[in-house]
């Protein structure tokens, strides 16, 4: 007699989830796995684009389709929000009622923008003088913002870290400086970045190329800016130590907290993030629960790369698990991101738990044709090729010829 | 990484002063890592400080400022007032303990 099926159950349709389904369906038959993904509505952006959206390089179209399509077949796709995991009886409990028994659980559902956490942000000029790209409706609203300013004091903020795709506000302060000088406004706006770290970025040679490239384009930084409160009628805002920064526009960067149902369901850390081995994404409370994603807590960034990287580790390791071997893949931490840095140029960085972006070429030594850590047109171009990648190779789960281990080849040791 | 003396205790500290080893960290020297940084301790510090220790010793990372703040009910701006201007990098260098990362 056949063994009865098997569940899986993943929460949340986005970049990992989507992966992960199509790529475990292939791969499990479907008498021995069920594979249920759950989300709560069926719009699927491709978040890069939401930045370029703000400065009308990419339409709306470009940037959002439907989910349903990119589910593959043999996958079933439910509709509702999740109310909340029972991680001991096994069950998810959906809105409404309906429960998902599973005997694996992936949680996919990312991390979200949370304006609500900072008082003085959702006032009367959010989304008019306080502005922020993170969604698909404040970048819409962003680039009528942009349109309009005429000069002054435009300021950078980020509340807090970790944020999704960590130097997106990087992008957004390069591209501003070229697209105000483009429109004849650089000399009359003073851009200023605020930031929580004591730099522009986390890691250290990144951080001192890229705040040599903020001061190079005139740019002020101001570190270590803890935030309390916006003051919109005052407009500014003021830090924990009682520092102000003025602004006339404002592009703040909220604060980034994994999905509430995490939290009611005691799986999460303060953030509702999901603590995990880094190396396996396996819940270390629950050995039947796994974070993909932006949903776990791994010390590295939280990126679309990440995701891809870590999910083709999870996958192997599923099937290991499947058939009852024990789990020999590690995930490394492998980010691979490209920095949009205005005028059709791009760096790339390429980093993982052990080993900080660093100067050199990628994937190839010398040739490249990627620059690493360096501005080159050949970046800014495969950075709005991904867009294509995205929706055609990376979501249907192919391969797209990029192994999951981080590389030293092409990279010079510090 | 450089070898001092705090507290007679030889203690390896980065090029930040934090000390590199926890384990060579016992409560006889956050008074003097405190003076350091201009701060005199009082109960309010000690309880944050045992708080760090322990985390730390669980969870093998050192506890941002929120963590810090929702696990010990401490509002972020009396953080601010126990360790003036950067409280998340002052705890943990009294504490004995690395940078926490959160930045990544």
């Amino acid at each position: 007699m056949a063994t009865p099926s098997k569940n899986l159950v993943v929460l949340g349709a986005g970049t990992a989830g989507t992966m992960v389904v199509n790529k475990l369906r292939r791969a499990l038959p479907a008498s021995d796995w069920t594979i249920t993904v759950v989300d709560r509505d069926d719009i699927h952006d491709y978040q890069p684009g939401y930045l370029f959206m703000a400065f009308g390089t990419n339409s709306p179209e470009q940037v959002r389709r439907q989910k349903q399509p990119f589910i593959g077949h043999g996958v079933v796709l439910v509709l509702a929000e999740v109310d909340r995991v029972d991680a001991e009886a096994r069950i998810v409990h959906l809105d409404g009622g309906r429960e998902l028994p599973y005997d694996q659980l992936v949680i996919a559902t990312g991390t979200t923008p949370r304006p609500d956490q900072v008082p003085g942000t959702l006032g009367p000029q959010w989304h008019k003088e306080i502005g922020e790209f993170y969604t698909y409706e404040g970048a819409l609203a962003l680039h009528d913002q942009l349109a309009a300013f005429s000069g002054g004091r435009l300021v950078v903020h980020i509340t807090e870290m970790p944020i999704k795709c960590p130097v997106a506000p990087l992008e957004f302060t390069f591209l501003a400086d070229a697209f105000l000088a483009k429109r004849g406004l650089r000399d009359r706006t003073e851009i200023v970045y605020v930031t929580p770290l004591d730099g522009a970025f986390t890691k250290p040679v990144a951080s001192a190329a890229l705040g040599t490239m903020l001061e190079e384009k005139g740019v002020t930084v101001e570190p270590d800016f803890m935030i309390e409160r916006i003051d919109q009628d005052r407009k500014v805002i003021v830090s924990y130590d009682e520092r102000e920064v003025a602004y006339d526009l404002l592009v703040t960067i909220p604060l980034n907290m994994g999905a509430d149902f995490v939290a009611r369901s005691g799986l999460g850390d303060e953030l509702n993030y999901v603590p995990v081995d880094k190396h396996t994404m396996r819940s270390t409370a629950h050995p039947e629960i796994w974070a993909l994603g932006d949903a776990g807590n791994l010390p590295t960034s939280k990126a679309g790369s990440v995701a891809h990287f870590s999910v083709e580790v999870f996958v192997e390791n599923f099937l290991q698990l499947a058939s009852g071997k024990p789990l020999t893949h590690s995930f490394d931490g492998h980010a691979n991101c490209f920095v949009e840095s205005g005028h059709q140029k791009a760096l790339l960085l390429d980093f993982n738990y052990d080993t900080q972006p660093l100067t050199g070429h990628f994937p190839f030594p010398k040739v490249g044709p990627m620059k690493l850590l360096g501005e080159s047109h050949a970046n800014h171009l495969g950075k709005l090729a991904f867009r294509y990648v995205y929706w055609n190779a990376l979501l249907p789960g192919r391969p797209i010829g990029l192994p999951a281990d981080m590389s030293m080849t092409g990279k010079n040791p510090v | 990484m450089t070898t001092t003396t705090i507290a007679g205790h030889d203690v390896d500290v980065n090029e930040e002063g934090f000390l590199t080893q926890p384990a060579q960290w016992d409560e006889t020297i956050a008074p003097e890592l405190a003076k350091l940084i201009g701060l005199e301790l009082t109960d309010a510090h000690w309880t944050l400080i045992r708080f760090l220790r322990d985390d730390y010793a669980v969870q093998g990372e050192t506890a941002t400022l929120r963590r810090v703040s929702t696990q010990t009910g401490t509002p972020v701006k009396e953080l601010f007032g126990l360790f003036p201007g950067k409280p998340a990098k002052k705890m943990a260098y009294v504490s004995g303990l690395p940078k926490p990362k959160g930045c990544v």
